[in-house]
């Protein structure tokens, strides 16, 4: 794939728009569909590789005016029902388009409190960009009006110019919420819950606030100074952060509303407990899950070689099993780390791959080896215990399952062997038991998804639920907008004068 | 948050800090450990037994020996000076009945973790027989308040500078021997010596627990990085355990898990040592 420049894609942007401003006319709908989808400008995937920078650089002002004018305004506006938490997106494009930068972030923050997280790291393709009209009539949904990237400039532009205001914060009303977590679930209901001017007290049990995003989102995908900024403008708010606190352990939830006066706590602990194979060799020297191997790299920074205390495996050859954001994570980090060779491993087709379609193309351009329809079965060791090979089958594709999607089956015999020093385990997370084992009365599902009634409230009153730990490993935008919901419930419930 | 009270050395390469965590301090119960790390941008995550805590003037007592980065770091820490970041209490309390008669077998600074176990043990009315070992005279630790705990107190050397010239596996097997045999027994230290220990008493079939020390990243059960083999089933060492049936143990994997990130060299060299001292408690 050729590789074009940061300054090619912007001087291309800059001379289009002024070719559309000086002709004066206003657009028809056939001059937008006509408009080139603005390509993201990225770091050169040879260099890229070997290090831990943002991969993609963001939109010019002019790239992000001339993908904005592509939008149709569309009176039904079809993109709006694809967002989870119902952003007002032709709006906010068409200030974009028009120049009017602040006026655009502005209608997103009534909405979204994350842009510059969702502006990256969404499954646009899958949710806003789906429906858009513009994508349908170009019969590619890869070529409909790039939300997500308008949205992540207008966000970028409003950090930078370091004009991101402290949401204004009502006068304290007496009452005590606690928030478990610091994912972005609790960081939603944790700046909700504040502005109604109660009191939130935030637990986080790792040393870092922000959840997936600072410790399995990796740095080339989500900068963490980006994350950090939003704790910030939380803990501005007055929101009380306690790091190294696990509820369960270090206070049972229990004692936060019987013994330390909250007067409702809100659960959004995730989806963190890795799920293995189950196959033979599983615990090799050599075999992660991808939670420990993103783990330490990202949170514990195990890349930065020079200054970590945390090691990361020395590998050469990386088997990646799974298809979804966490699998190509896990797979581009191994390339940082500095493998030789990659090879993801994904039982279905990449039609099926869950992982955002952007993530998945990077993976490529970077080298990483995709073999689909495969599987792993087993994993060899040599005499030290360490991985030395990992046995697959491959499969074909059956009738569609439960999830829609089309079943792979395997081919009997099929079975060969690989060459491999570690495999990484990434085909999902269920939820960490630890708030249900030490909770009575906590209700949860077969999988250990904690059950919630449409507020968000739990079966124990005054505790809610949202994010990852209702819904299973879901998305960031899902679990704001769980967040969201919860929220509002607890902001009802404490309306009216405190208890005495 | 988290200051250090205290510093004590107990021996050349192991420490005693008392550190300030009020809330770890109340709920903190045996068999429950903590993670510590002394560089909040770059440190690493370490597990650490809680040996003792004192809930009324709100502190914890950590006991370590010094063998890398993080735990020489901590060794350099003084008074006065603070841990960036101590999670806990984590991992699940020891399960303790009044057994009868129990066998609490240390090597090393697994005595740390051994000596609130035994304590509780002691306090549910067992009868404790307890044997404590090192290399050297020099790397006993906690004699007294184990010789106070002990119905029994056998001390074993390597090199005989200190009581008997034995491995624990010596007089473990003994009391195994005995009529009765001892209703069960707790053997905590090095890998191969836990190994070992479960060896000797599983043709008494006397139940054995052991507390497992594999690496660990987030000591909550996210990572998985804790994983050890028992009875065939994959289990976690941070929320499962640490303490599991060393008869179901698949110590041979755990000790290979351990060195996953010495170079090669070094685990060459680990792994002669480890042999020798194999050997030495096969010929024992
Ligand atoms: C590697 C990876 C890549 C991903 N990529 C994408 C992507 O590109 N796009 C997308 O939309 N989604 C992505 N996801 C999914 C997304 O990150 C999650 O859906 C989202 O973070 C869930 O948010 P949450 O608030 O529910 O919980 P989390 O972000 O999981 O945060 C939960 C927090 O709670 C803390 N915690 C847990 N238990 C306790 C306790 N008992 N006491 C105190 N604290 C506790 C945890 O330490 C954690 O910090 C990815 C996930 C992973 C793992
Ligand atoms: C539940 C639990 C409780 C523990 N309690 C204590 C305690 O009370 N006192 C104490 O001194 N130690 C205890 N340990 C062991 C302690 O965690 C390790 O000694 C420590 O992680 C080493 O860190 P380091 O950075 O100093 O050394 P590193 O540089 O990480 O390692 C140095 C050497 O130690 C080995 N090593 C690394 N991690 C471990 C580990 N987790 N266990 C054993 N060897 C390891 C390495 O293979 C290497 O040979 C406990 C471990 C667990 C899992
Ligand atoms: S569907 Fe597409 S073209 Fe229509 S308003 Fe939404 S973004 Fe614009
Ligand atoms: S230390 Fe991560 S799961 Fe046990």
């Amino acid at each position: 794939m050729s590789h074009a420049t940061p300054d090619q894609l912007h001087h291309a942007a800059t001379a289009k728009l002024a070719e559309i401003r000086a002709s004066g006319k206003p657009l028809t709908a056939k001059d937008r569909a006509a408009i080139p989808p603005q390509e993201m400008p990225n770091q050169d995937p040879n260099l890229r590789r070997s290090n831990m920078n943002e991969v993609a650089l963001g939109y010019s002002p002019e790239q992000t005016q001339l993908e904005a004018e592509r939008c149709l305004q569309c009176k039904n506006a079809p993109c709006v029902g694809g967002c989870p938490v119902g952003i007002n997106i032709p709006a906010f494009v068409k200030a974009a388009a028009e120049g009017r930068f602040d006026d655009s972030i502005a209608i997103i923050r009534e909405a979204s409190l994350l842009p510059a997280v969702c502006g990256r790291v969404c499954p646009q393709e899958s949710q806003c960009q789906a429906p858009c009209t513009l994508g349908k009539i170009l019969k590619d949904v890869n070529k409909s009006v790039a939300i997500g990237r308008i949205e992540r400039f207008v966000a970028d532009r409003q950090r930078e110019g370091g004009a991101q205001a402290v949401p204004a914060i009502k006068p304290p009303t007496g009452r005590k919420v606690a928030v478990i977590g610091s994912g972005p679930a609790s960081i939603t209901v944790a700046a909700d819950v504040r502005r109604e001017g109660h009191a939130v007290t935030m637990f986080e049990a790792f040393h870092k606030p922000g959840g997936v995003l600072v410790y399995g989102i990796p740095e080339f995908r989500l900068p963490k100074a980006i994350v950090r900024k939003e704790i910030e403008t939380l803990q501005a708010m007055g929101v009380t952060l306690e790091t190294n606190y696990v509820i369960g352990r270090t206070r049972k939830l229990r004692d936060l509303l019987d013994r330390d006066g909250f007067d409702a706590v809100f659960v959004g602990t995730g989806a963190g407990l890795p799920k293995f194979m189950g196959i033979p060799g599983e615990n090799l020297v050599g075999v992660f899950s991808a939670n420990e191997y993103l783990t330490r790299s990202n949170l514990m920074r195990a890349y930065d070689t020079a200054q970590a205390h945390t090691p990361i495996y020395p590998s050469r050859k990386v088997a990646v099993l799974g298809g979804g954001n966490v699998a190509m994570d896990a797979a581009r980090t191994a390339l940082r780390m500095g493998a030789a060779e990659v090879h993801l491993i994904y039982r279905r087709t990449e039609q099926e791959m869950p992982a955002r379609v952007e993530e998945v193309a990077h993976a490529r351009e970077e080298g990483v080896i995709f073999h689909i329809l495969q599987n792993a079965k087993r994993i060899f060791g040599d005499d030290n215990g360490c991985v030395r090979a990992i046995e697959c089958l491959r499969y074909e594709l059956g009738e569609p399952d439960a999830s829609g999607r089309r079943r792979p089956v395997e081919i009997q015999g099929s079975e060969f062997e690989m060459e491999m020093d570690t495999v990484i385990v990434a085909i999902g997370n269920e939820s960490n038991p630890l708030i249900r084992q030490t909770t009575a009365g906590l209700n949860v599902n077969k999988y250990g998804n904690i059950l919630v009634d449409e507020t968000g409230q739990t079966s124990l009153d005054g505790v809610y639920a949202g994010g990852d730990i209702v819904l299973g490993a879901a998305t960031v935008i899902l679990a704001m907008g769980e967040g969201r919901r919860a929220a509002a419930a607890i902001n009802a419930r404490l309306a009216g004068p405190a208890r005495a | 948050m988290n200051r250090i009270i205290r510093k004590q050395q107990l021996s050349a390469e192991v420490f005693r800090i008392e550190v300030e965590a009020p809330l770890i301090a109340r709920e903190r119960k045996a068999g429950q450990f903590i993670i510590v790390q002394v560089d909040d941008a770059f440190g690493e995550r370490i597990p650490l037994t809680i040996a003792d805590a004192d809930p009324v003037r709100g502190t914890i007592t950590l006991i370590f020996q010094t063998v890398g980065r993080t735990t020489h770091l901590l060794a350099d820490k003084n008074p006065g000076d603070t841990i960036p970041a101590l999670l806990g209490p984590l991992g699940t309390p020891t399960h303790i009945e009044k057994f009868g008669h129990v066998v609490c077998v240390g090597g090393g600074i697994g005595v740390a973790p051994l000596h609130p176990i035994a304590e509780a043990l002691k306090a549910a009315g067992n009868r404790l027989t307890i044997i404590m070992g090192a290399r050297t005279a020099s790397l006993l630790i906690l004699e007294d308040e184990m010789r106070a705990l002990a119905d029994d107190l056998i001390i074993v050397t390597d090199d005989g500078s200190r009581g008997r010239q034995a491995l624990v596996t010596v007089p473990l097997k003994e009391l195994c021997e005995q009529n009765p045999k001892p209703d069960l027994a707790v053997v905590i230290g090095p890998p191969i010596m836990m190994k070992f220990g479960a060896e000797t008493t599983r043709p008494y079939g006397v139940p054995t627990v052991v507390s497992l020390n594999t690496i660990m990243i987030d000591g909550t059960g996210m990572c998985g990085g804790c994983r050890v083999t028992v009875g065939g089933e994959t289990k976690f060492v941070c929320v499962d355990g640490p303490e599991f049936d060393g008869h179901q143990v698949d110590f041979d994997n755990m000790m290979k898990r351990l060195r996953s990130y010495k170079s090669r060299e070094d685990a060459d060299h680990h792994a002669c040592h480890l042999q020798q001292q194999a050997h030495k408690l096969a010929a024992g």
